[in-house]
């Protein structure tokens, strides 16, 4: 790394280079059996110069041609944008704790075995159901460092465990799932097994709605199906400062339920998505979006902030291995103050929505979301009756989440990168086919 | 003695005497660039090369893989996936028969995209961001252009041992248009199998898509409910891969009873004039091969034909557990995954109805065109188009939002009451499952008529 970076000083006004490795080992089930155990090596390495100040780019598996790497990040720097940030010196980053070693020293049989006692527990309630399931340890170690003296490097544990049952009667399929996944290992798999049986439970009788205009309950896994996405591009800065966000010029206004605050937040310990610094090696923060209803700030990366004259939330983040760009870390909603059984007794009729399908296929952009009801129940007298098929839902964050009926008081993760309460909105489209 | 040569000897001695069922060894070079503008301005350009692989066992039907990037080792990295393989192991292993193949395969590609200088790549596009900010009321735009060449070598326990160059580009223009804090946006998605001529004439598409974005604007949105829809080729092309597709691929299907039940050949999905294929031996598309994954040489496959169910993708193993033949469609994305079984070009084959009089007896219906997105869960699909026009009265009026189509495979399939006559393949997409996307694929279909389709809307 440090030779890479002494030959790219040589030609280059700054140069920046970032390293990853990664190291994981997957166990897969399938059709309730082990199938498959895997290792995974992985390594990149990335070149990130300013020349004749624009910005050049290249990235390879290996450091064995540090040349190679320097003479193609000056290629494409002949034709980069313009570099408007310089990068970060050295300095003091907080403590983010995203390592536990204990997670390497899990052994592959208690892997097997936590596989196998979630595929029992889950088949002991439904004996037909069909489970793919998979458990995963992993580290990556990452290493940033430029030639302005900055320089981060940390290391990440990571373990896994999801599953998805298929039930199906004729024709009709039912899919059930769940996950979880932090940087300490998962001790144990009974909260995962609940979550599924409950799935089935409630999911053993079907129901039907009729199209038009009702409240919906967006459980936590349905807000993160419905919502994740237009929140996210929404907030980014990079769509801000190209005037493509309808938050544009909303800085400081009121336009969301005034019950509703919601965070980019990379800085809580032991979380999949949180890190010391992001990807240039700007310090991780957390940062308010949305301030009781009043939209709070956007997110930037180096650039982005600086050529929109603000300073970078530390959300400089590479996907794919590409130039960083500001993308959400983990968005984290505040708890309401409703239950879900009050939600469920305020609603009388109405739809509960766990998963969406092709939600994210629409005008995110614009705040759209619609997508097909892919486990979802209809509410009756204040009780969920049955599973709904045949379902869409449509609606528009910007209008949807003007007035909320109601926050619920307990929030939970899912996957890692949304931590959520589920929300009732008043009134949403819903089509539906009988 | 060659470097090639060398190779295959490393990968002999690596292979020799290890105690498994089956070994496989994939090794992968690659390069590849992109270029993406972001309104105005190009904000990403880079370089990248790659070199990895991995070797994959089975031993009693259980599965070892180990992938790295540092190719020295590869015999003790062989032996490990052997003892991950038989530490899983539990059954018969089973792997339909191939002939060992001995090939070379060079790629397809009159003008390897690779190959042209960073510059001419440049000129073009910004050609095309020119015309894209000629159109008033844009608020931004992306495009995005990508391209690479990779070098595979393929080898296996049983004596193959293959070569492949592939390539393959895609570009996306995406345009956004704003006004009184709407924002509306419209895409293009295309494809080929490496050659850069294929981008340098698309000035009228582009400016189509911009414009298109700002009509949007004043476009109304539709009201939820079934219709009666016309879908184009691309998005009937989408149709057929979420809805039909991913349900034909064999590793759903091999060890779930139920599903073999509903899946069983001969089930009608549809009416006579339906035949949907798949096929990587269908030349000259994104989705096309000589070898898949597992060293299987590639087929066309007819997944159904006159409405009727006779056929599905295979991986070596899910042929050989349902007793058929296996179809070559074993594809990983790249060395760091294991094959999996995976579509390649998929279409509907012509019929000979034509645009004109499929709309003609629709009183109030939907054309959709253009592809924005697709997703299933087998039974429930959805895709999604780029633009939507009513239909009224047999004819084709006011542009409506983007809309949001689904279904269910087994009613909506045999709800097609009309296949055109004008075949076309789109080679923009790229297909995900697990954890493995994007992959080269290319789906198409002559437009086509479905009646009773769910429409998401107001």
């Amino acid at each position: 790394m440090e030779n890479i970076l002494k030959l790219a000083k040589k030609v280059a006004e700054q140069a920046e280079v970032f390293h990853v490795s990664l190291r994981e080992t997957p166990v897969g089930f399938e059709a309730n059996r082990l199938k498959t155990l895997e290792t995974g090596e992985a390594t990149s390495v990335s070149l990130r110069i300013i020349k004749n100040g624009r910005i050049g780019f290249a990235t390879t598996t290996g450091v064995d041609r540090p040349q190679e790497l320097v003479d193609m990040a000056v290629e494409t720097s002949q034709f980069g944008a313009t570099a408007k940030f310089e990068l970060p010196p050295a300095q003091q980053y907080t403590q983010v704790k995203v390592y536990d070693p204990s997670v390497n020293a899990v052994a592959i049989d208690s892997m097997v075995d936590m596989g196998n006692s979630l595929i029992a527990r889950v088949l002991d309630h439904t004996p037909e159901l069909v489970c793919d399931a998979e458990v995963a340890m992993s580290e990556v170690a990452v290493n940033i460092m430029n030639s302005r003296g900055g320089q981060a490097s940390y290391r990440k544990s990571y373990f896994s465990i999801g599953i998805e049952g298929t039930l199906i009667r004729d024709t009709d399929m039912l899919f059930v799932h769940d996950s979880d996944s932090s940087c300490h290992p998962i001790a144990g798999i009974d909260h995962i097994a609940d979550s599924v049986i409950q799935q089935l439970e409630l999911a053993r009788e079907t129901a039907t709605v009729s199209t038009g205009k009702m409240p919906v309950i967006l459980t936590p896994k349905g807000v993160r199906s419905a919502l994740f996405t237009p929140l996210a591009l929404a907030f980014n800065g990079k769509m801000v400062m190209e005037g493509a966000s309808p938050l544009v010029g909303k800085l400081g206004q009121g336009i969301f339920d005034t019950r509703l605050s919601v965070w980019d937040d990379s800085t809580i310990d032991f979380r999949p998505a949180s890190r010391p610094c992001d990807d240039e090696g700007v310090p991780s923060r957390r940062t308010r979006l949305i301030d009781n209803g009043v939209v709070a700030s956007f997110l930037y990366d180096l650039q982005t902030a600086a050529a929109t004259g603000s300073s970078s939330t530390g959300n400089g983040n590479r996907a794919r291995g590409g130039l960083p760009t500001p993308s959400i870390s983990a968005i984290v909603i505040d708890e309401g103050e409703t239950t879900f059984d009050e939600m469920l007794r305020d609603m009388q009729q109405g739809l509960v929505v766990e998963m969406l399908i092709g939600a994210e296929q629409g005008n995110v952009l614009g705040g759209e979301f619609s997508g097909n009801v892919l486990l979802g129940y209809r509410v009756e007298n204040g009780h969920m009756v049955g599973r709904v098929k045949n379902t869409m839902v449509s609606g528009n964050i910007y209008e949807s989440l003007k007035q909320v009926a109601a926050i619920g008081s307990a929030a939970e993760w899912v996957g890692g990168a949304i931590k959520t309460p589920a929300i009732y909105l008043s009134s949403l489209s819903v089509a539906s086919k009988v | 003695m060659g470097k090639s040569d060398k190779l295959r000897d490393r990968i002999a001695a690596a292979l020799k005497g290890q105690n498994a069922d089956y070994i496989e060894i994939h090794l992968e070079e690659r390069q590849s660039s992109r270029i993406q503008y972001r309104g105005r301005e190009l904000e990403d350009i880079g370089l990248s090369t790659s070199v990895g692989g991995n070797a994959r066992a089975l031993v009693n039907g259980g599965w070892g893989f180990v992938s790295f990037n540092e190719l020295n080792g590869l015999r003790d990295k062989v032996a490990m996936a052997v003892k991950q393989a038989r530490l899983v192991g539990r059954e018969r292993s089973q792997m339909a028969p191939v002939e060992p193949a001995v090939d070379t395969v060079p790629a397809d590609v009159e003008k390897d995209a690779t190959t042209i200088p960073l510059s001419r790549k440049k000129q073009v596009l910004d050609e095309y961001n020119e015309i894209i900010w000629s159109i008033p009321k844009i608020q931004t735009s992306v495009i995005a252009y990508g391209d690479g060449r990779k070098s595979l070598t393929f080898a296996n326990s049983e004596g193959s041992y293959i070569q492949q160059a592939k390539a393959g580009l895609t570009i996306r223009v995406v345009a956004v248009a704003r006004a009184d804090g709407d924002v509306q946006q419209v895409s293009l998605s295309l494809g080929s199998p490496g050659d850069f001529d294929f981008v340098c004439n698309l000035h009228g598409e582009v400016r189509e898509t911009a414009e298109k974005a700002v009509a949007l604007l004043s476009a109304p949105q539709v009201k939820g409910g079934e219709y009666t829809v016309v879908l184009d080729q691309v998005l009937a092309g989408v149709f057929t891969h979420e809805a039909f597709g991913h349900l034909s691929e064999s590793d759903f299907i091999y060890e779930n009873e139920r599903m073999k039940e509903i899946m069983v050949l001969g089930r009608k999905f549809g009416e006579k004039h339906l035949n949907i294929v798949d096929g990587a031996a269908v030349p000259g598309l994104r989705g096309s091969y000589k070898y898949d994954d597992e060293g299987v040489p590639s087929t066309k496959t007819y997944l159904i034909r006159e409405g009727v169910l006779v056929g599905r993708l295979h991986s070596r193993e899910t042929a050989a557990k349902m007793g058929e033949s296996p179809t070559g469609n074993a594809r990983a994305i790249n060395y760091g995954h294991q094959p999996i079984v995976r579509m390649t070009n998929t279409f509907i084959e012509p019929q000979g109805v034509s645009l004109r009089d499929m709309i003609s007896d629709i009183k109030e219906g939907v054309y959709a065109r253009n592809w924005y997105g697709g997703m299933t869960s087998m039974e429930m699909f959805t895709f999604s188009a780029g633009e939507a026009y009513m239909i009224r009265n047999g004819r084709i009026e006011e542009m409506v939002r983007p809309i949001v189509l689904s279904g269910n495979v087994f009613t909506t399939l045999g709800k097609i009451d009309a296949i055109g006559d004008d075949l076309e393949m789109n080679q923009g997409g790229g297909c995900g499952k697990g954890a493995q996307s994007p992959l080269p694929v290319s789906n198409g279909s002559p437009h086509i008529r479905i009646r009773d389709c769910l429409v998401g809307g107001k």
